[in-house]
């Protein structure tokens, strides 16, 4: 409805611009809903948006990096500004990695920040992975928001593979090969896969070109539209909240995005950004260089993979080397278990909420964050997953740790294949005893008050320290967590002794539940009588 | 059993004191307090801190701007190829080292400056936004379903079956043609994997001097890399037979070595094997003279040379391959034949 006054007025410049978008995309309508909206503060929440941002940054830095690398197997002999290398056979993908470290001018800073992105990246995303889980901020409704974080991580892996096999140099070579062998060991198919993977023989000259799509275009298009999906469902459903006076699971409390959260995301960009590039410049990584160019007879100690590809490693070294020779075959085991395990990690972690949400039976949405102490199976389970995530980094650098330390490789080993069955077992039930224990510590606030550390001496001598209440907030805060009941089967047999089938999943659900929140595994929260009897006076403890 | 029909549960002095405490909840001793009162910072009472949080935030995004052209100057400024000597770093390509760091002082403090204008001088007070369910309320459910029944009824998907099959059909069938074109993506495995370059006769070649190997060259002691003779560094397949075709050659006095077969194969001594790992196939090149067992450094897989290679440790699944050696007229070791099995990483075909 506008009026004549409306048409007289001059508009601003930028008003206008904005008045001619809105008649084409609506943004009036976008910015109405989204401009001042709400965003809950926490520092554990910057995470994610590390991760967001060495994304940007890798894409921004990655495409700089098209423009000089050349991904072509050809063998060339180098001429180019690294001397020790000169008329050494190479391919010219390496040849033009040294050309972009050496002889194109900041080049290398783009290299060193492209690769050191990388490695931030996933290890922010692992990171910011580990605070959804423990936090519980999987349950409904983000739990598909879960999947897609969960998939951005993995193909973040791959494309990070992908990308630190395109130099082509003598250590990067040594990881196909390693990917080659492990894909020849799949029964029936390994050698055509293998055949198909490389044009034919390893390594022949199709590989480098090959990646070089995957990486630059394939894995990265489905990560770029995983990344805005995220985004849009972490705006869809609003973020989530930790407990606190004020904070329900019906309301999101904080600053709004414009301008709070804009500057401070929009800052921490800046901030991410400079500080990864501050890093490139003084810590080298991968210096191709001085690893040499990927000759198939050749390579050097103490090769390890891109962190995040550890694990794998770590599958494949502790593995006995199991092979089943029958009716002119062979059944590779040796390395086809490390090959089948090495998905079923990740696929742990990933289906762990929807395992959750079928023990629970909880249907509702949950916008609350627990904190890990009152969650003590689902925090037990996470830090038994990451103990087993970490016992294979460990076998996967395991000769880093026999000439670091000056231990027998072969101990190590050992210690591996052991720690990788008990250890899992023995963080689940220390990190349970502990949760008990914070538990039982806040249950123990919430009566008793904090200690002061003021010493009061009563009139007949005995001394009592004074505890001091919590203020009124903080109590709420403690005791806001929900606890369930275990789940039970109900009885079987119903009054006129007719006797009910109870499917086995139910009565693994029942034992699950039992097992969860049972008797022993959660610290039963301070009633409101309780807290009344002990402060209405009788009874200083 | 019998004293809980007696008195109904709810007429049990517990159950009417829970009665009495449900009343009493509405003065509920952790009752959330609502959100806390705003406390104001320095800034938003005392107009002088504000100017100086304001002056600090203008100071950065100034530096931010001078690391700027600090960086445009060392491109312009430092060659490509000198190198410093900066402490502690040592030596280093100072164009690489200045680009970096002033790029990362431009980035760093434009972000530094918008935390700080954000934490000190935009208000910081907490507001509430409701939540709504995502759930759909009922009647949008039903109305989205009825408008679905109405939309697959006009179409007449479940009715006309033979629309419907036909269709799931064709759309079955259309991507095998995408599978199809896939299958030109390499060659058929075949025997590939099978043979290598050695040939009955053809020599050894020192991969160091690229000169014949001879038995007098060969030390006990000492670890020899072997390629065949006709594998050039040039020429378009060596990385593909090279991959193959490595060898090992050591010098074991015959009285210690433990495998009949192997003693056969060698040279006085002289024992060739693959160099290419049978765990997943990376070069073994770590060789420990004493014990004659050599370990690929990828993934610590042991050999015992001595002992026809075969695996003492490590997650390698069989022996390495030896090559059957002997000396030919000219006084040069020479291949007797090709390995008679497969090199390197074992696969499904290699019985």
């Amino acid at each position: 409805m506008s009026t004549a006054d409306d048409k007289n007025r001059k508009a601003p410049a930028g008003e206008r611009v904005a008045d001619w978008a809105d008649g084409r995309l609506g943004i009036y309508g976008l910015a109405k809903a989204n401009m001042r909206k709400i965003f809950p503060d926490h520092w554990s929440f910057m995470l994610g948006e590390i991760a967001l941002y060495s994304f940007i940054i890798i894409i921004l830095t990655g495409v700089y990096l098209t423009l000089f690398f050349h991904p072509s197997m050809n063998e060339v002999e180098y001429h180019g500004g690294y001397v020790p290398l000169q008329g050494v056979m190479m391919s010219e993908a390496f040849a033009s990695t040294l050309d972009i470290s050496f002889d194109v001018r900041g080049g290398l800073l783009i290299r060193q920040i492209h690769h050191w992105a990388a490695l931030i990246f996933l290890a922010a995303m692992l990171v910011h992975m580990m605070r959804v889980f423990f936090t519980g901020a999987f349950r409904k409704p983000r739990e598909i928001n879960w999947l897609f974080g969960f998939l951005l991580f993995v193909l973040g892996m791959f494309t990070g593979f992908t990308g630190y096999s395109l130099p082509d140099d003598l250590l990067s070579g040594t990881g196909v090969r390693f990917m080659q062998g492990a894909v020849l060991s799949v029964p029936v198919v390994g050698t055509y896969l293998s055949m198909f993977l490389f044009g034919g023989e390893f390594p022949g000259g199709d590989f480098v070109a090959r990646f070089y799509s995957v990486h630059i275009l394939l894995l990265p298009g489905i990560m770029l539209g995983l990344v805005v999906a995220h985004l849009i469902l972490v705006f869809y459903h609003k973020h989530t909240q930790f407990a606190g006076p004020g904070r329900t699971n019906r309301n999101v409390v904080g600053m709004p995005l414009l301008p709070v959260y804009m500057a401070k995301a929009g800052g921490f960009f800046f901030l991410v950004f400079g500080l990864i590039v501050i890093v490139s410049a003084i810590a080298t990584i991968n210096p191709i260089w001085s690893i040499g160019p990927y000759r198939p007879d050749q390579v050097s100690t103490g090769a390890q993979p891109d962190w995040y590809m550890g694990f794998s490693e770590g599958l494949i070294r502790v593995m006995p080397g199991w092979e089943i020779n029958f009716a002119g075959h062979t059944l590779v085991l040796g390395v086809f278990i490390p090959l089948i395990i090495f998905p079923l990690v990740l696929v742990a972690i990933a289906v762990y909420p929807f395992v959750e949400s079928w023990v629970t039976g909880d249907k509702r949405e949950h916008h609350i964050l627990d904190r890990p102490r009152n969650a003590p199976t689902r925090t037990a389970f996470g830090v038994a997953w990451l103990t087993w995530y970490f016992v294979l980094l460990v076998g996967g650098g395991n000769d880093l740790w026999a000439t670091h330390f000056h231990l027998s490789i072969n101990a190590i080993t050992w210690f591996v294949r052991v720690a990788f069955f008990a250890g899992p077992v023995i963080a689940f039930i220390v990190t349970k005893r502990i949760c008990l224990g914070l538990q039982r510590r806040d249950a123990e606030k919430v009566l008793h008050g904090r200690e002061s550390g003021v010493i009061k001496r009563l009139p007949h001598g005995e001394f009592v320290e004074v505890h001091t209440p919590l203020e009124q907030g903080d109590l709420h805060k403690l005791t806001a967590h929900e606890q369930y009941k275990p789940a039970e089967i109900g009885p079987t047999v119903d009054e006129n002794g007719v006797e009910r089938k109870v499917s086995p999943g139910e009565k693994l659900r029942a034992k699950l539940s039992e097992g969860y929140y049972g008797e022993g595994s959660q610290i039963p929260k301070p009633t409101a009588e309780e807290y009344k009897e002990i402060t209405s006076g009788h009874g200083h403890h | 059993m019998s004293s809980q029909e007696e008195i109904p549960e709810e007429n049990l002095p517990s159950e009417q004191g829970a009665a009495h405490g449900a009343v009493e909840r509405t003065d509920d001793p952790f009752a959330d307090p609502g959100l806390p009162a705003h406390r104001p910072r320095v800034q938003d009472i005392d107009e002088r801190a504000a100017k100086r949080s304001e002056r600090a935030v203008a100071f950065l995004f100034t530096l931010s701007m001078v690391a700027t052209v600090a960086f445009i100057a060392s491109f312009v400024a430092f060659p490509v190829d000198k190198i410093v000597f900066i402490f502690p770093f040592g030596h280093v390509s100072i164009l690489h080292f200045s680009l970096g760091l002033t790029l990362g002082i431009a980035l760093f403090c434009i972000g530094a400056g918008a935390v700080h204008w954000a934490r000190t001088l935009m208000s910081d007070v907490e507001t509430a936004d409701d939540r709504h369910p995502i759930e759909a309320t009922p009647e949008v459910k039903a109305k989205v379903l009825e408008d679905f029944a109405i939309g697959a009824a006009e179409s007449g998907f479940g009715r006309r079956k033979l629309i419907r099959n036909t269709m799931f059909g064709a759309l079955a069938l259309v991507p095998l043609s995408g599978v199809v074109l896939l299958r030109d993506l390499g060659p058929l495995p075949e025997k590939k994997l099978r043979t290598t370059m050695w040939r009955k006769g053809k020599q050894l070649i020192n991969m160091n001097t690229n000169e014949p190997l001879r038995p007098e060259d060969v030390v006990v002691g000492s670890l020899t890399f072997a390629m065949p003779e006709g594998l050039d560094q040039h020429s378009e397949d060596f990385q593909k037979q090279i991959a193959k075709a490595a060898l090992m050659i050591v010098r074991i006095q015959p009285d210690e070595i433990k495998d009949k077969r192997e003693l056969e194969w060698s040279h006085q001594g002289i024992v060739a094997y693959s160099k290419i790992c049978t765990h997943v196939g990376c070069p073994i090149s770590l060789y420990e003279q004493q014990t004659h067992h050599v370990l690929c450094p990828c993934h610590q897989s042991t050999f015992d040379l001595s002992d026809g290679a075969r695996v003492i440790f490590g997650p390698a699944g069989h022996a390495l391959p030896q090559l059957r050696i002997g000396v030919n007229a000219e006084g040069n070791l020479e291949a007797l034949g090709d390995f008679d099995e497969p090199v390197g990483p074992a696969f499904w075909e290699r019985g």
